[in-house]
């Protein structure tokens, strides 16, 4: 009785099993079977990565000020150009800027994967219901995943540390967003505008390319913007993978307690985000505000 | 003349594929009601047969959710029908594949919207052009044939704007001047416009009676207005609840009502906005040429009692009047310096609504003109008043 009582009360410490061993194999063949192609993609995006780095540092400190700061005079107000400006200043006065030059590379590089993958994905999405139907519980798994949990498989696949596991990991931690709303866009154009291209004998291409995707771009563009704002939080924990920058500055300080440095990179992460957001924001309202029909329409 | 579409035994379904089949087998058998309670499908159109003639201006009015979007719908197959025929010009829509489907939505027909249904992502140009540019009609080309269409509804000057900086009337200005560019045989109009105040809407019902005039175009027209539909219509055919309950012109519509329905629907109808000043003017007594003698015009003045007199040149251009005390006055030999013109005439094509300003502050006869500025008839307060009493 007592021992009925007993396994009731407490998990039997031999009733377990054990899946590491499986999904360590699968994982192995998975790496053997595709080494010649996950070796290419390291290779193709190291190359990227180099270059989209290297274009970022030959640009002088001065014209990352002056360029942020008038498209945030364009795009808003001559005080957000200057506050933008200011910001973008703070970086280099902080000390963080090779890291945070370091940091941009992952992010747009991530973020430029995520369209060229998330884009054409959106539109199936909107376009086919089964494929619909498939992704959506994916992308609603994926977005209650906890962040961390993405470093995983990249890291078994690459079997490395460095920048391309964790550009992977980035880019399947901030794709959803631009997935979701690229679908969301093009399926909430207005019904008689795609009626009215139907009706003129538009084919399904010329539907695609000359009203639904313009008439979504601006809500395509929030799902740029969302993505990276992602991309830049995911960028602190890929650090954990080997991606350096600010964000493995951040990770350091935290693990050797030292406030100072923490708080530092903190802030050149914060204004990073703060510019990236603004800017993109920006761009998306200027769109919303040329596609968007007024109001009695 | 021609059949432009020609309409048998058409009905609309909407529903589950299911719930159509089992709508299908009792839609004759039952009301469109009973058939959506029996099955859950709503039959949008019931068995409805249609001979809509070349150039013709053809109204579908009725109630909200009688079906009229869902008819005009099938003659570009935004709808497809669950039973019946629908030929455009003697083809058959249903018989259609997919690129001959696409063939004549691009040069055969095509649509207004009553949201206008606008690319406000393309400017005024950008939005007339696109028929033509998925036709993948050469830049040059495309832009001329737009800008004759935009020249046509008046927007010339706006070409490079955007929707959203345009007001209703020259947004729906814009869906026809697009509907218009792929020079189609039949134009369909969706309630194009209910979204507009009621003057603007009087300003474009003109200005498409007036298109209507100078174009050889089949013409399909959707309002719930009944003045709407009696004043635009050649004939008007009046939908109930998915079903066809009369067609005529307006004044068999006015002679011979169907039933007590069409009789509710049409008594608030405003006559003065239905009958035009064509329909009553009446042939003047006599009218004077100029070059004429002044002797003779005085003496035809007093045999026929008239107080004055109407002049024409020799083409019938209308110059102006003569009244009796200036030709007793004058001794002139001809009428010609005695002529007066005080502007005041109305056109033969204004309705009577629009005509009666002048007309009732009148005690004598109007001269009727035509568009050309000819005179081809008088009218007066009274006669309008007769009109109106009948
Ligand atoms: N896509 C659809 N799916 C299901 N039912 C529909 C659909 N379109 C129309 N209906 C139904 O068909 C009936 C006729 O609608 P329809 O839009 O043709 O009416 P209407 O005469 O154009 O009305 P309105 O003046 O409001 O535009 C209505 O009962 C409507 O609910
Ligand atoms: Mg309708």
């Amino acid at each position: 009785m007592f021992r009925i009582m007993n396994a009731l009360l407490e998990y039997p410490e031999n009733f377990t099993i054990d899946v590491t061993g499986p999904i360590d194999r699968v994982v192995d063949w998975i790496g053997e079977t595709f080494r010649g192609l996950l070796d290419a993609f390291v290779v193709f995006f190291t190359f990227v990565l180099d270059n989209v780095q290297w274009t970022l540092q030959i640009i002088p400190w001065w014209v990352y000020i002056l360029v942020v700061g008038i498209a945030g005079w364009r795009l808003y107000k001559w005080p957000t150009g200057v506050g933008l400006g200011t910001l973008v200043f703070a970086i280099g006065l902080l000390g963080y800027w090779e890291g945070t030059m370091y940091t941009l590379t992952i992010i747009l590089v991530s973020v430029m994967i995520s369209f060229v993958v998330g884009l054409p994905l959106g539109i199936f999405m909107a376009k086919s219901e089964k494929f619909e139907m498939i992704l959506k519980p994916i992308l609603d798994m994926m977005q209650t995943l906890p962040s961390f949990v993405y470093l995983i498989p990249a890291l078994m696949l690459f079997n490395t540390f460095g920048r391309v596991p964790a550009v992977v990991a980035t880019t399947i931690y901030a794709v959803p967003p631009l997935i979701r709303l690229t679908y969301l866009g093009i399926r909430n154009v207005d019904e008689q505008v795609v009626e009215a291209g139907t009706s003129f004998g538009s084919t399904s291409m010329q539907m695609l390319f000359k009203i639904q995707i313009p008439q979504a771009l601006s809500t395509i563009a929030a799902g740029v913007n969302q993505t990276t704002m992602m991309a830049v939080a995911m960028v602190v924990i890929a650090s954990m993978i080997g991606a350096r920058g600010v964000g493995n500055d951040v990770l350091r300080a935290i693990q050797q307690l030292d406030v100072g440095t923490g708080f530092a990179a903190g802030f050149a992460i914060v204004f990073l985000a703060i510019i990236l957001d603004r800017l993109l924001q920006g761009i998306a309202n200027k769109l919303d505000m040329t596609a968007q029909e007024g109001e009695d329409a | 003349m021609a059949q432009a579409v020609s309409i048998k035994n058409l009905s609309v379904i909407f529903g589950k594929e299911k719930q159509k089949k089992e709508a299908l087998e009792l839609l004759d058998s039952h009301s469109p009601l009973d058939v959506r309670k029996k099955t859950g499908a709503t039959v949008a159109v019931k068995n409805v047969d249609f001979e809509i003639e070349e150039g013709e201006l053809f109204v579908i009015v009725g109630l909200s959710g009688s079906g009229k979007s869902s008819f005009i719908r099938t003659l570009n197959l935004l709808n497809r029908p669950a039973t019946g025929t629908i030929e455009v010009g003697g083809r058959s829509l249903t018989e259609m594949s997919k690129d001959e489907l696409r063939e004549y939505r691009r040069n055969d027909v095509s649509m207004v919207f009553q949201h206008f249904g606008l690319l406000s992502h393309r400017t005024v140009l950008g939005n007339v052009e696109y028929p033509l540019e998925v036709q993948k009609v050469d830049k040059e080309e495309r832009q001329e044939r737009s800008m004759d269409a935009i020249k046509l509804v008046g927007l010339d000057g706006w070409e490079h704007h955007m929707p959203n900086q345009l007001s209703g009337g020259m947004r729906q200005r814009v869906g026809l001047a697009r509907a218009l560019t792929n020079d189609p045989e039949l134009l369909l109009m969706d309630e194009p416009y209910s979204a507009l105040d009621p003057l603007i809407r009087r300003e474009m019902q003109n200005e498409l009676l007036k298109l209507e005039d100078e174009m050889d175009r089949t013409i399909i027209f959707i309002t719930h207005d009944m003045n709407e539909a009696f004043r635009m219509g050649d004939r008007i055919a009046l939908l109930k609840d998915a079903e066809l309950v009369q067609l005529g012109t307006p004044e068999e519509f006015f002679k011979n009502p169907a039933n007590q329905y069409v009789k509710d629907f049409i008594a608030d109808v405003d006559k003065t906005r239905i009958l035009k000043v064509r329909n009553i003017m009446r042939k003047p007594t006599a009218v004077a040429k100029l070059g004429d003698s002044r002797e003779t015009i005085l003496e035809t003045l007093k045999e026929k009692d008239m107080q004055f007199i109407y002049v024409t040149d020799d083409k019938r251009y209308f110059k102006g009047f003569i009244t009796l005390e200036k030709l007793k006055k004058s001794k002139a030999k001809t009428i010609d310096n005695l002529v007066e013109n005080d502007k005041t005439q109305i056109y033969r094509n204004d309705y009577l609504q629009d005509a009666w300003g002048k007309l009732s502050a009148a005690t004598f006869d109007l001269p009727v003109v035509d568009g050309k500025g000819r005179l081809r008839g008088i009218l007066n307060h009274d006669n309008v008043v007769d009109a109106l009493a009948k």
